[in-house]
């Protein structure tokens, strides 16, 4: 025997689910995401600041930068804080570079009773390569664009 | 102080677009994807020449950003192809973000090292 | 007339009983509303082990020794061993199996396995090929999150239909009415049998998001549940209550309107252990409760116990599993599910 149901199309089914589905809660996590977005970056804007005073030029000072934050991240991510910011704060935690960094140290550590080589070697990057690879990717296009454009 | 208040506006916004974007598309987006499409969206902007300005006001606000890694690629291939032609266009991205990069292969592997997964409460 | 009733149903000529059950759980389920009902509760997700896939296996092979326990049974007599959880190659079955040296058969029905070892069990017994077999079923939060999501540490936000994967254990000990004598723990309660076994179709409406597993398994679970009253020629009032697995609040309520749809209100008689192990607005769990070990702790400890002390005359079991891996969600399948029913009474 058939029901009626089973002759639904998935359409019809998600018609019908959505009066199901709890609602997000959009505002909350908008404002958990700004404020912790933007706490990151300011932090950010600090660390930069102490740079230049250093005497480091724009350039090097971001790449500084960027390197203390993504320490940040890795070792937020370490001590088992950062999935539970980022439960709360979600893009907040996920835009930021130190989100790149919990990316990659979340994978290395989850994979490390897999050994060092095919497992924290080879698991580091199955989040956070894909960024490398579409960076890659795009810098490369849009350089020889730059290079066709010159010539 | 005034720089700190202003990276802080325009990247909590910045998170705050990205927010409503995952909540309010009917597919899933997972963190590969957002930082994806972050990392590429920024390149295109710096490469149009848009998103400079933003970093002008912004400061760390639009640098630390993932978009803002994107920028640093998209800006470190074009000086390269000023200064070296074809290869620069090759090398300029990676060389701009290596130090980006090579921090997190480190820490990555320090933090693998150093600690365990913790079990989620 | 032959065993068979409609076209999935089984009726068992020689009922076999539930002589002994174990339930294990871990700390967050031992903090919700059935965390007084489960025989053991384990510290801490690791529980001395060096890998959660070994913890897992470890609660296994304990619920398995305390079934067996419980049904008086000593070493050796288990003659078969039916188990599965929710890992590649089903490895916590596997090696717990190793631990046990039982004759065994791995199976894999994702969340509906406790189901489908107790049907595949009753049925084995009932066709007398084994007089005393256990069945259990397992899972751990952390195992299902690195294989089936992402790593724990990462910092990702859960939406809200989405379930939290119980660390758990349950395991049966069913014996042929020939061997079976009452075990003296239970003196002056119930013995409990099982009767019926409706075996499940894969039903698949389309649903995608690995993480709405409810909703893709809501219509197995309806399916089901309407089949084997049609082949039994029962009603929802036959039964105290009708258990689905783990279909958590998005995928129970689905249920109950998809129910409603073909005509049949089951009330306050339709229970989820998904629904029934955590305490949402307490626990942070979201939709509810989900993999092998939730309907196997629930549906072992707090609802068996209803059926042993006479709240309940007759329960229907139904089991349900999305039958998905990562990799078929990435290229893009939807979610094939099922749903296995078993028939829990109570016996004379």
């Amino acid at each position: 025997m058939a029901f009626s149901f089973e002759q639904w199309t998935p359409k019809v089914y998600r018609r019908f689910l959505q009066s199901m589905k709890p609602k997000r809660t959009i505002a909350k996590n908008a404002l958990w995401a700004f404020f912790v977005g933007g706490l990151f970056c300011a932090l950010g804007q600090g660390i930069h600041n102490f740079w230049r005073w250093q005497g480091l030029n724009a350039f090097d000072g971001a790449a500084a930068t960027a390197a203390i934050l993504v320490f940040i991240g890795a070792f937020l991510t370490g001590i088992g804080v950062y999935d539970q910011l980022g439960k709360h704060a979600g893009a907040g935690s996920l835009v930021p570079i130190t989100g790149f960094a919990n990316a990659v140290v979340a994978s290395a550590m989850e994979f490390k009773r897999e050994g060092y080589v095919f497992g924290v070697g080879a698991k580091m990057f199955t989040i956070a390569g894909p960024v490398i690879v579409y960076g890659c990717l795009s810098s490369v296009v849009i350089g020889l664009i730059y290079f066709l454009r010159m010539h | 102080m005034e720089q700190i208040g202003m990276a802080f506006l325009i990247g909590g916004l910045i998170c705050l677009a990205v927010q409503l974007v995952i909540d309010l598309t009917p597919v899933t987006l997972t963190a590969g994807h957002v930082m994806v499409g972050l990392v590429t969206g920024g390149a295109v902007l710096s490469a149009l020449g848009w998103y400079e300005p933003l970093v002008q006001l912004a400061g760390a606000g639009a640098t630390v950003p993932l978009s803002g890694f994107g920028h640093a690629l998209a800006q470190g291939a074009m000086r390269s192809v000023d200064e070296r032609g074809l290869l620069g266009a090759l090398s300029g991205g990676i060389e701009a973000t290596a130090v980006g990069v090579a921090t997190a292969v480190i820490f990555g592997y320090t933090m693998a090292v150093l600690f365990d997964p913790k079990p989620k409460r | 007339m032959g065993k068979k009733r409609g076209k999935q149903t089984f009726a068992l000529a020689a009922p076999p009983y539930l002589a002994g059950a174990y339930t294990i759980a871990g700390t967050k389920e031992g903090e919700g509303p059935l965390g007084e009902c489960f025989d053991q509760l384990i510290p801490d997700a690791l529980w001395g082990e060096t890998t959660w896939e070994k913890t897992e296996s470890k609660l296994m092979t304990t619920a398995v020794r305390g079934a067996c326990q419980r049904a008086d049974w000593t070493e050796g007599d288990a003659e078969l061993l039916l188990a599965g959880d929710l890992l590649n190659q089903t490895i916590s079955a596997n090696f717990s199996a190793r631990a046990l040296g039982i004759p065994f058969f791995g199976i894999f029905g994702a969340c509906s396995t406790m189901a489908e070892g107790l049907g595949l069990g009753a049925m084995l017994i009932d066709g007398g090929y084994v007089d005393r077999l256990v069945a259990t079923a397992s899972s751990h939060h952390e195992t299902a999150e690195r294989q089936f999501r992402s790593p724990n540490e990462l910092g990702v936000q859960r939406p809200p239909e989405a379930q939290w994967t119980v660390t758990g254990a349950g395991a049966a000990a069913l014996a042929s009415p020939a061997v079976y004598h009452h075990p003296a723990s239970l003196a002056g309660r119930s013995a409990v049998t099982v009767t019926h076994v409706t075996v499940g179709k894969v039903v698949d409406l389309g649903v995608k998001d690995a993480g709405d597993m409810g909703s893709a398994m809501a219509p197995a679970a309806a399916h089901t549940i309407l089949t084997h009253l049609h082949d039994t020629e029962r009603t929802v009032g036959d039964y105290d209550a009708i258990v689905t697995g783990d279909l958590g609040h998005v995928g129970h309520a689905a249920c109950r309107a998809l129910m409603a749809a073909e005509g049949v209100v089951p009330g306050e008689r339709l229970l989820d252990c998904g629904v029934m192990i955590f305490d949402a607005s307490r626990q942070d769990t979201h939709a509810g409760g989900s993999g092998c070990g939730c309907s196997a702790v629930v549906i072992l400890s707090e609802l068996l116990r209803r059926l042993r002390d006479r709240c309940y005359r007759r329960l229907l079991f139904v089991g349900t599993g999305a039958l998905f891996s990562p990799m078929s969600s990435q290229q893009g399948e939807s979610i094939p599910a099922i749903g296995h029913a078993v028939v829990l009474e109570r016996g004379e």
